[in-house]
């Protein structure tokens, strides 16, 4: 038949068929517009945390006086150290996954073996080096009383220095407050886990220590947190305080805006989750590698697309370390 | 599979011999980045917490440097310098247009939340 059409005018042009117009291959390309539509989420979520921080924005906790634990060091005051030594891990494992990618390139499967495995071990130390940062945050330090509106006071020396409630609270041996729970008769009660001390007791120990001043969230301009005078601290305490808060979880937070404590749990989980498939995942290709399938393939090209998602990951932490830890 | 890597940074002023090589060099800049913005963060130094455009001037040094660290991860870890031009741009033009969107909208309206506490008749502080 002759009437078929054979000639579409665009022949030799970029997009006129037969060619590839974007030099990727479909799993490659697929791999990037993933990461597009990824990179969308942990946008809406960081944008998401600076709306509530501009909310927020004059008594929004401030990361230094959060994060200032570091492993095997207890009582040392080291803000932001071992989220830098975190940063520097997972951007260590992208160095050594872009390694691994450029050894695939050149056939050399040895040399992936142990860029993988190593690539493993770097995520493997991030995620660990997570749950202890999640395990400190929520075990919380110094403690404090949340008032009725919601708002964290916390305790200072004179001289400005945080002042744990375990330091001047002494909790009343005889106090009959027990926690609910199934088992204790009341099968249609349960709460949970009671704050060391009551508020009664926290006003006594205030009472006590003359040299103990609350802090309240409000940022003065000096871009420090707000210290009440004696009189002021005594009457904020015993006319609007409510729950003695200590550590943090999705509803009370002792640093200050319970939201702080949710986006770091949804913002850094969300990441974690990342990090711990991209794991897993590399684990498998790890695995095929020693098996040599991308070897009879004669093409490592799955080495690389894992590789795309791994450094996303650590694009997102880069960002994630900037407005969690850093601004 | 031939595969062509451009081995220049910093638009050619550092060029390197193999791609190894350049990787090796490129953590060697975003280490030092890092480092910078970790020892910013620790001695916040008085110069830099003056107002500009609406926020502290560290902390626009501090993003800055973000976007720095993220672009050659995303060129040089990701190999997007080496991609060609029409799926580079589809893929970070339709990013930065959307997430630049997204943040004005959520901060513009976090702002106006803010206010509506300060200067209205919502009171939250009891």
């Amino acid at each position: 038949m002759s009437t078929t059409v054979v000639n579409t005018g665009t022949e030799g042009k970029t997009w006129g068929g037969a060619t590839k117009p974007l030099n990727a291959s479909y799993g490659k390309m697929m791999m990037w517009f993933f990461i597009v539509s990824d990179a969308l989420t942990f946008s809406g979520f960081l944008a998401a945390y600076g709306f509530s921080r501009f909310k927020f924005i004059d008594s929004w906790p401030i990361a230094d006086e959060v994060f200032t634990h570091f492993p095997f060091l207890h009582g040392v005051n080291a803000p932001m150290y071992y989220v830098a030594f975190m940063t520097f891990v997972l951007i260590m494992s992208s160095v050594t996954m872009v390694l691994a990618v450029d050894a695939g390139h050149h056939l050399n499967k040895s040399k992936v073996t142990i860029y993988m495995f190593l690539t493993i071990i770097g995520g493997v130390i991030f995620v660990g080096s997570q749950a202890w940062e999640w395990g400190t945050f929520i075990k919380g330090d110094y403690g404090a009383v949340q008032t009725k509106g919601g708002n964290i006071l916390q305790f200072v020396d004179t001289e400005g220095h945080r002042v744990a409630l375990r330091d001047f609270v002494v909790a009343d041996p005889h106090a009959e407050r027990t926690q609910h729970d199934r088992k204790g008769g009341l099968w249609f009660v349960s709460e949970g886990t009671l704050p060391t001390y009551t508020v009664e007791e926290v006003v006594h120990g205030l009472e006590a220590h003359n040299n103990v001043l609350v802090r309240t969230q409000i940022i003065n301009e000096a871009g420090e947190k707000t210290v009440l005078s004696r009189a002021e601290s005594l009457k904020q305490i015993k006319e609007n305080g409510k729950v003695v808060v200590e550590g943090a979880n999705l509803h009370v937070n002792e640093y200050g805006s319970p939201l702080f404590a949710d986006f770091f749990f949804f913002i850094t989980g969300f990441h974690g989750f990342h990090v711990f498939s991209g794991v897993i995942i590399n684990i498998i290709i790890f695995f095929n590698v020693i098996l040599g399938t991308y070897e009879r393939r004669k093409n490592y090209e799955m080495v690389e697309k894992v590789g795309l998602y791994w450094h996303f990951v650590d694009l997102v932490w880069v960002f994630v370390f900037t407005f969690f830890y850093l601004v | 599979m031939a595969h062509e890597h451009k081995l220049e940074i910093f638009r050619g002023l550092v060029k390197f011999k193999s791609n190894t090589q350049k990787i090796w060099g490129v953590l060697i800049f975003l280490t030092v980045v890092t480092i910078v913005e970790v020892v910013l963060g620790i001695l916040k130094p008085e110069s830099l917490m003056g107002q500009v455009l609406g926020m502290k001037a560290l902390n626009w040094i501090f993003i800055i440097l973000t976007i720095v660290k993220a672009y050659y991860i995303t060129w040089d870890f990701m190999h997007m310098r080496d991609e060609v031009k029409a799926l580079r741009r589809m893929v970070v033009w339709t990013a930065i247009f959307l997430i630049l969107y997204l943040i004005f909208i959520l901060l513009q309206e976090g702002g106006y939340v803010f206010d509506v506490y300060k200067d209205g008749f919502i009171k939250r502080d009891f």
